[in-house]
C-alpha cells in the first residue's frame, strides 16, 4: 500500500506552483519598474539636454534667449552654498554625534535630543525654508544671501549627518578606546586621536551623501526667495546668488519649450555632480572603511 | 641623600601630575559642555520651527478667523475685493497627490521588497539595490521636470481631457519618488524575519509564495506599514514636483484631471510671487506651513508608534 498518492499530490501542487511562478514574475516586473523609470528618465534628459551642453553653457549667464542661456552664476552659487553647508553641517553633525555616542548618559534631555533628531528628519524641506526666511533672512537680517541659504540647508541635512556619524562612531570597537585609556589618555584625547580617525571614513561617506542631497534641494531656496536670474557673480557670503536647481526650476517653469531643453542640460550637469559626489562617497567607503 | 641623585617619582604621581595640568583638565571639563551646546542646536532648530510657525500664524489669525480657515472651502487669497482663506481646498489637493502616490507606490514598493528579500539571488540584489538608491537620490526638481515634460504629455495623448496641469501626473511621479523608500524599508523589515520561520513553513510543504505572503509578510507587517506611513508623509511634504506639474488652482472637489494646488505648492507660489512682507497673504504661508507641519509630524509619530508598538520580536 502506498502512503502517498503521487498523482494526487502532483495535481494539488501544480496549481500552487503555477501561482508561485506567476507571482514571482509579477514581483520581478514590479522591481524592474524602478529600473525602467530610471533608464527612461536618464535617456530623456540626455537626449533633450545634450544639444545645449557646450563650453558656452558653463560660461554664460541666464538669458531670455534659450541658445544664449548658461549656468555660470548658478554653478558658482551652488559651489559657494556648499562652502557654507559643508563646514557648518559637519561641525554641528559630528559634534552632536560625538556627544550622543561618547558623553551622553541616559537622561530626559538626551532622550529629547534623540527623539527630536528623528522627528526633524521628517520635517518637509519647504518648512525649513520658512524657518530660514523668518530666522536667518529677516530676524538675523542676513538678507537673501549665501550665508542665510547655507545655514538653512545645513539645518536641513543635519539629521542625516548626525545619524551617519553616530553609526560610524558606534562601529569603532571598544577595545580601541580601552587601549587608549590604558595608555593614560584622557577621554577627549581618546576621541580626538583614536575614535575620530577610525570613524572618519564613515563620517565622510555619510556627509558627502547628505551634501549631495543639499546640492539638489530646491524648495528651501524658493521659499527664502533667492533670484532665478542673476547677471553677476556672487562676491562673498553676504552676496545674493542663484543655484543650479533654482535655475533648472526657472527654465522648466517657462512656457517656451526650448527652455525645457536648456533645463535638461542643467539637469545633466546637476546629475553629473551628484554622480561624482556619490562615487567619491562609495570610493571612500570601500577604500578606507575598516571592518572590525 | 646626595643632591644629584635622581628624584624618585612613582608612575602614579606622574600620571596625577600630567592629568592635573591646568589646561588639559580644563579642556576635559569644557569639551562635554561644548558638545552638549552643539547637540542642543538640533533641539533649537525644532523650537525655532515651531515658534516661527506659531508666532506668524497667530498674526494671520488676528486677521482671519480660525474657524473660517479650518472649515472654509474657498481659497482665493489673491482676490482683490474679498480674499477668502479656507484651507480645505489645499488639504484636498495635497491628499489627492498623496492618494495617487500611495496607489502607485505601495503595491510596487512592497512587491519589490518581496522580490528582493524572498526571491532574488545575491547577484540580482547587488545590482538592484544600488539602482534603487540612485532613484532615491534623484533631486525632486528633476522628478518635477520629468512629470511636466514627459508624464503629462503621455497622459494627455492617452486621455485628451487631462489638462496641462493636473493631479494625476505629479501624483504618479511622487509615487515613483517614494517607491525606493517603501521598498528598502520594507525589505529591511522582511530580511529581519528569522530564517527558522521560513524553514518551518518550507518543511510543511509551502511554496515560496506561501512563505512570503503567509509567513514573512505578516511577521514584518509593522515595519511595512511604518515605511508606508513614512512614505506618505514624504508625499505630503513634497514640493517641487507639485509646484511644477500640478498647477495653482485650489479646488474643493475630487477632480484629478484638472489643475489643483497643494499646501506646499501654495507656499512656493507666494514666495516666488511679489506678495509683500506684512500682508495677509505673506502670513498665510505660515498658517499653511503650520498645517503641513502638523500633518507630517502626526504621520511621522504614527510611523514610530506602529514600528515600536506592533513590532514582533524574535
Amino acid at each position: 500500500m502506498r502512503y502517498i498518492n503521487h498523482e494526487d499530490v502532483a495535481v494539488r501542487t501544480k496549481k500552487r506552483l503555477t501561482k508561485n511562478l506567476l507571482l514571482k514574475g509579477v514581483f520581478a516586473a514590479a522591481t524592474t519598474f524602478g529600473l525602467i523609470v530610471l533608464a527612461v528618465l536618464l535617456y530623456r534628459i540626455i537626449t533633450q539636454g545634450s544639444g545645449y551642453l557646450s563650453l558656452d553653457f558653463f560660461t554664460s549667464f541666464s538669458s531670455r534667449i534659450p541658445e544664449n542661456s548658461g549656468i555660470r552664476a548658478a554653478i558658482v552659487g551652488s559651489i559657494y552654498l556648499m562652502l557654507v553647508v559643508a563646514p557648518v553641517s559637519m561641525f554641528l553633525g559630528v559634534g552632536t554625534a560625538i556627544y550622543l555616542e561618547e558623553y551622553a548618559t541616559k537622561n530626559k534631555f538626551n532622550d529629547l535630543i534623540k527623539v527630536n533628531i528623528s522627528n526633524l528628519a521628517g520635517v518637509p524641506s519647504v518648512v525649513f525654508g520658512l524657518l530660514g526666511l523668518t530666522i536667518f533672512v529677516r530676524y538675523f537680517d542676513l538678507g537673501i544671501s549665501i550665508l542665510a541659504a547655507g545655514l538653512t540647508m545645513s539645518l536641513l541635512i543635519l539629521p542625516i549627518i548626525i545619524v551617519a556619524s553616530q553609526e560610524a562612531i558606534r562601529a569603532v570597537p571598544n577595545e580601541l578606546r580601552d587601549a587608549s585609556f590604558a595608555m593614560g589618555a584622557t577621554k577627549w584625547q581618546t576621541i580626538l586621536r583614536v575614535v575620530l580617525p577610525a570613524s572618519i571614513p564613515g563620517i565622510l561617506t555619510g556627509s558627502i551623501l547628505a551634501l549631495s542631497r543639499a546640492i539638489g534641494e530646491t524648495a528651501p531656496l524658493v521659499v527664502i526667495g533667492i533670484p532665478t536670474i542673476l547677471m553677476f557673480m556672487p562676491d562673498g557670503l553676504m552676496s545674493t546668488f542663484t543655484a543650479l536647481p533654482m535655475q533648472i526650476y526657472d527654465w522648466t517653469k517657462r512656457p517656451q519649450v526650448a527652455f525645457h531643453d536648456v533645463a535638461a542640460a542643467g539637469i545633466i550637469v546637476l546629475m553629473a555632480l551628484l554622480i561624482i559626489m556619490n562615487s567619491i562617497a562609495v570610493f571612500i567607503r570601500n577604500k578606507y572603511q575598516k571592518r572590525y | 641623600m646626595a643632591m644629584n641623585e635622581p628624584k624618585q617619582v612613582s608612575v602614579q604621581d606622574l600620571i596625577a601630575q600630567k592629568s592635573n595640568r591646568g589646561l588639559l583638565a580644563f579642556i576635559e571639563k569644557l569639551i562635554p559642555k561644548l558638545l552638549l551646546a552643539i547637540a542642543a542646536v538640533s533641539v533649537l532648530t525644532t523650537i525655532g520651527i515651531v515658534l516661527t510657525l506659531i508666532v506668524e500664524t497667530t498674526i494671520f489669525f488676528s486677521r482671519v478667523s480660525v474657524f473660517d480657515f479650518l472649515t472654509g472651502t474657498e481659497w482665493y487669497p489673491f482676490a482683490n475685493s474679498t480674499p477668502t482663506y479656507g484651507i480645505l481646498p489645499l488639504i484636498v489637493g495635497t491628499l489627492k497627490i498623496a492618494g495617487i502616490a500611495t496607489v502607485v507606490a505601495v503595491p510596487i514598493g512592497i512587491a519589490t521588497a518581496i522580490f528582493l528579500s524572498e526571491y532574488a539571488s545575491d547577484r540580482v540584489r547587488r545590482i538592484v539595490k544600488p539602482v534603487l538608491e540612485v532613484l532615491a537620490g534623484v533631486p525632486t526638481i528633476v522628478y518635477g521636470y520629468f512629470a511636466l515634460t514627459f508624464v503629462t504629455p503621455i497622459l494627455r495623448s492617452m486621455f485628451p481631457e487631462i489638462a496641462i496641469f493636473n493631479a494625476i501626473s505629479p501624483g504618479i511621479v511622487v509615487g515613483i519618488m517614494i517607491i525606493p523608500m517603501i521598498a528598502s524599508l520594507s525589505e529591511d523589515a522582511m530580511s529581519s524575519v528569522p530564517n527558522a520561520m521560513r524553514d518551518g513553513a518550507y518543511a510543511l510543504g509551502s511554496t515560496k509564495l506561501e512563505v512570503a505572503l503567509k509567513i514573512v509578510l505578516p511577521a514584518a507587517l509593522s515595519g511595512i506599514v511604518a515605511s508606508t506611513v513614512l512614505a506618505i508623509s514624504r508625499a505630503i511634504g513634497e514640493t517641487m514636483i507639485v509646484a511644477l506639474a500640478a498647477g495653482s488652482t485650489p479646488g474643493f472637489n475630487l477632480d484629478v484631471t484638472g489643475s489643483i494646488q497643494t499646501m506646499t505648492a501654495y507656499i512656493v507660489q507666494v514666495t516666488t510671487g511679489d506678495a509683500g512682507y506684512g500682508t495677509t497673504i505673506y502670513y498665510s504661508i505660515y498658517a499653511v506651513g503650520f498645517t503641513l507641519f502638523l500633518f507630517t509630524l502626526f504621520m511621522n509619530m504614527l510611523a514610530q508608534f506602529i514600528s515600536k508598538r506592533f513590532r514582533e520580536e524574535y
